[in-house]
Formats: C-alpha cells, structure tokens, sequence
C-alpha cells in the first residue's frame, strides 16, 4: 500500500490504460492469427436465428402481424451479449490455469490492467460480433426504424454486455477452472428462454413470466426492440413498462456488484 | 551479501501445512537449488517471494527488497518462469516478447529490440506460434520473457519437468549462460541430478521446512563418505558376498538380489577394498565390478527425508 502512493494518481491510471491496452492487444493478435475464431463467434449465433427464425418462426403469433424476424433479431441480439459470459469466462480460466495471469502478477505492471485489458477486448470482440449478426438482421429483412434509436439500442445491448463481463470475470476468478465453464455455457440457453428473447412471457405459466419479464436480459431486449422500433410483447408489469429505465438500471447493478467482487478475488489471488 | 532471504516464512491452505518455519538465504551470483519431492512446498516458497502468494507468518526479502511491503520493486529486480510455459500459444514467439517488453515498460522500439536479442540468445528463431514449439523451446521462451529487464534475481520453478532429456539439456544450457552473467537463481527441482549439475548450493526441503543445506560435495559427505559398491557373478553367494563386505565396511551392507549389486558405507576406503577383494579371492567369489564412489543425491535426499 506504501509503495502505490509513490506514483501520483495521473501516473498511475496512464498506466493501467497503457498496460491495459497491451493486455487486450493481446487478443486482437489472436483474432488475426485465428480470424476462424471471429467467424465461429458470429456463425454460431447467425444458425442459431435463422434455425429459430426459420423453423420456429412460423408456430409464434407476432403482434402488429410483423416477420417472425422482427421480433426474433433483438432477441438475438441481446442472446449474444450473454454468451459473452461465457466467452469471459473461458479467457479468465485459461489463462490462470496456464500461468499466464501469475506471470502478469508477477512483473511490475499496474495490476489492475489484467482486467482492463479482458474488459477491453472482450467488449471489442462482441462489437465485432453484434455487427455481425445485425448484418445477418438485414439479410433476413430486419429494419430498424431510424438510426438513431439503432444507435441506442446497440448501446444498450453492449451496456448489458459490459455489466455480464465483471460477472464472466468474477465466476472465472473464483472457479480458476476451464472445465467449469460448460456449466455456465449449458445455463446461457436456459436463462434465455427464461426472458423474453423468443417468446412472450405472458404466454408462460404465471410465475415463470414474471421471472421472465424481470430477467434483466428482457428489459435489455424489449428497450431494444422499442429503440428499433421492431414489435415486441408488451406486457402491463411495471419492469415491462419500463424497460429502456431498467435496460439501464440492470446492467449498472449488476455492474456495481460484480466490479467490486471481481477486483477484491483479482487481489485476493494472493491468499 | 544475499539476494534472498527467507525467515521463518509460514503458510497454510486450510488446515493443509504447505511451509512450516521455511529459512534460506541465497548469496548473490549463486545458483542455489530448492530440492524436494512433490509437497514438500517447494512452488509455495517459489511463490511467496515472487509477491504471487501472501505468507501467513515470517519475512522475506529479495534484491534487498521486502516482499510483502516493496511488492513491485521486488518485481522490478526478478524473472520468475513457473511450471507451466507461461506463454501465449497464439502468439508468436516474437510476439510474446513484445508484449512482455510493454508491459515492463519498455517502450515499443525498445520492446522490439529486446525481443530480437532475446530471440537470437535463446535459440528461438521460429516464425510461428508458440503452439507449434517444442517442449524445450517453450520453456526457453518463458525464461527468455523472464529476462526481458536483465534481473538480479531469477526464480525457476522445476523450469525442466516434464520435458525429455535433450531438452532438459537446452534448458540447462541457457540457465548456464545466465548464471555465466552474474544472474542469482533459485533453481526448485525434483530431480537431484539438475541440482547437481546446476547448483552450488543445495537446500532439500521436505514437510515446508529445509532439512539440509549445503553444496552438493556437503551433502554427500553428511551421509557417511564413500561407498564401496560390488557387482557379484554368481547371484547364489550374494548373501555370502554381502557379508565380507560388510564386515569390511564402516557400516551394513545393502543388496539387490535383480542387479546382483552390494553397496556399504565405508570410511577407509582403499584398505576396505583391500580386504573385501582378498576375502573374495579366499571364499572363491567372483566380482564382475567393484567401484568406490560418493553417494549420490538420491541416497542423500533419501536418509534426509525419511524420518
């Protein structure tokens, strides 16, 4: 503790970005030695809308008489902002397990920049991701309204994925296993059926729609498909009413508790 | 004076004890060899004083730095290159120490040039990724990123295990070019032959505390001197054998009814011979060797850890 207040505080946040920056370069490296990665990362989510657009798409009653799509894409959309979770996760594991992160410890590096750096590229990677399959959106036929409600909802979306970040970290921190992520991987599908990605909830049993409608991932869905200006459900519940305020509140919560768990187990990896 | 010390240092996973009163001083320039069996807290010791580990009691310092109260100058002064290859597979090996280089500060032209000499030094000129080197190339990379700011100080955590023994012999290599520059190390191993060849002083660690220390030469002669060992034809007088020797030597003989092999501790060593080859010629015994020897790490680390 001493020895931190040597450097005054500007010295020290330059350093955590620069150092930060490094960390996350690191994966940019990765995507162009393995640009297969990228192309799984936006495939995987493109089969999965056009298997649900295509063959489910026709048995779901979509208000306003809309494509299936229309309603299906910012359900997607938001889907893949948590198998981010996942993604963080595997690349938190891996690199405890292999050494990596105590070499990092290890060197006279801002410590904090181990996080900043998977902040960094995992952000960038879904970026890159989202892009993606909101071009697969348009060749399906998905419009959004006006660009600057696409605008906002891209925002949100990626606020959510901010927020499942500290998460991914922090369950990778404390489980420092890679075999323990299929866990959370097999229970990314689950969480999304239990919102309203794909279906309505009012068309659950009673209380699994309200669990639904209050599945942070729906407020960030329903607030992206009324910034799109695409259909959506509704629903009369006051997280339902008010899903562009919580597709805020959500994420900035989840934020608040998981930065702080995430950053206490980085420098408790000492004990 | 002495590039690390450790004192009394204490640690505890739960109720499992991993050190208990560990103590070690290594002086500068010397290589010393941590030696013990797996457990014995051999990476926890490794791991206190490269600040990845808190100690639950005890101090210590290295480069004259307190580990616990000067962790990043502590950091500044040491290489640490751990049991795995901690290196990104992905990237190349250039790439590797490039980034290795920012993250010690070096700035980007700077980072480049410390690669390429690095590259150059450790035999490592390969244009692909990591993933595509071998066991002892990986290794030669982690040591390599551990040298990117020229520390006083390098800790190696069983920098062979696992790896096949030519390239056991290039990792040995590069860890005697090291040491030829005044480098410290801290060498942790399981073998007691790469204590042997590496080391000029040995700590043998067993149950998280040293049990004995010294150089190698030291260690072997804390066992009794020489041994006088035997090779009999006829493994039908092995037992006869063993008994001449024994009374010969200054302690009892062992034997092995597969290697038809008779071993003692002896202290004069040329009349024991003396008298143990002319009590074979009297009795009509038949030896196909007979070798006068120190004993080696291994009977050493043995008598030391047992009790």
């Amino acid at each position: 503790m001493t020895e931190l207040a040597m450097d005054p505080p500007l010295t020290r946040l330059r350093w955590a970005l620069a150092d930060g920056w490094s960390v996350a370069r690191r994966d940019l490296i990765h995507w162009i030695a393995q640009p297969m990665t990228i192309v799984f990362g936006v495939a995987f989510p493109v089969v999965i809308t056009l298997a649900f657009g295509y063959l489910f798409g026709g048995a779901v009653d979509v208000p306003e008489g809309a494509g299936y799509f229309a309603f299906l894409m910012p359900g997607m959309y938001g889907m893949t902002m948590l198998f981010g979770l996942g993604a963080t996760m595997v690349a938190i594991t891996t690199d405890l397990s292999r050494g990596v992160t105590d070499r990092f410890r290890s060197m006279p590096m801002a410590p904090s920049a181990v996080l900043i750096g998977r902040a960094v590229a995992d952000l960038l990677n879904s970026v890159l991701v989202l892009a993606g399959l909101l071009a697969c959106g348009f060749a399906v036929g998905w419009r959004p309204d006006s660009l600057g409600g696409a605008l906002g909802a891209v925002a949100l979306l990626l606020l959510l994925r901010f927020a499942l970040l500290w998460v991914g970290m922090y369950l990778g921190l404390v489980t420092k296993d890679p075999g323990a992520v299929t866990v959370i991987q097999t229970l990314e599908f689950p969480i999304g059926f239990l919102s309203n990605a794909f279906v309505a909830p009012a068309t659950m049993p009673g209380w699994l729609g309200a669990v639904s409608e209050w599945n942070p991932l729906s407020s960030t869905v329903a607030a992206a498909r009324e910034l799109f200006g695409n259909p959506g459900w509704g629903g009369d519940s006051w997280v339902a009413q008010h899903a562009v305020t919580m597709a805020i509140v959500w994420p900035l919560a989840i934020t608040a508790v998981f930065f702080v768990l995430s950053v206490r187990r980085y420098q408790r990896l000492d004990r | 004076m002495a590039a690390v010390i450790a004192q009394s240092l204490r640690k505890a996973y739960g109720k499992k004890t991993a050190l208990d009163g560990f103590d070690l001083e290594v002086a500068e320039g010397t290589v010393c060899g941590l030696l013990g069996p797996n457990g014995a807290g051999k990476t926890t010791a490794v791991r206190i004083l490269t600040t990845l580990l808190r100690p639950d009691g005890g101090r210590a310092e290295v480069a004259g730095f307190d580990v616990a109260a000067r962790p990043r100058l502590v950091r500044r002064s040491i290489g640490l290159v751990g049991q795995h290859a901690a290196v990104d597979e992905v990237l190349t090996g250039r790439q590797n120490l490039e980034l290795f280089g920012r993250l010690y500060h070096l700035d980007a032209r700077a980072a480049r040039g410390r690669a390429a000499e690095l590259l150059d030094a450790f035999d490592l000129e390969h244009p692909g990724p990591v993933k595509e080197y071998s066991g002892g190339m990986r290794r030669r990379l982690d040591l390599a990123a551990g040298m990117i700011l020229s520390p006083p100080v390098l800790f190696l955590d069983e920098p062979t295990t696992g790896l096949d023994p030519r390239s056991r012999g290039e990792v040995w290599k590069a860890v005697r070019a090291l040491v030829a520059t005044g480098t410290t190390v801290l060498l942790t191993t399981q073998y007691l032959e790469e204590a042997d060849q590496l080391a000029d002083r040995v700590s043998v660690i067993d149950a998280g505390r040293v049990v004995a220390e010294g150089t190698p030469g030291e260690l072997k002669s804390k066992l009794g001197g020489d041994r006088l060992d035997v090779v009999v034809r006829d493994a039908a007088r092995l037992a006869e054998a063993a008994g001449i020797v024994g009374r010969a030597a200054a302690g009892p003989a062992e034997f092995d009814e597969d290697t038809r092999h008779v071993s003692a501790p002896v202290s004069e060593r040329v009349q024991a011979l003396t008298a143990v080859l002319t009590a074979f010629s009297a009795a009509g015994i038949e030896a196909e060797d007979v070798a006068l020897r120190r004993p080696t790490l291994d009977e050493v680390f043995l008598s030391l850890t047992a009790a």
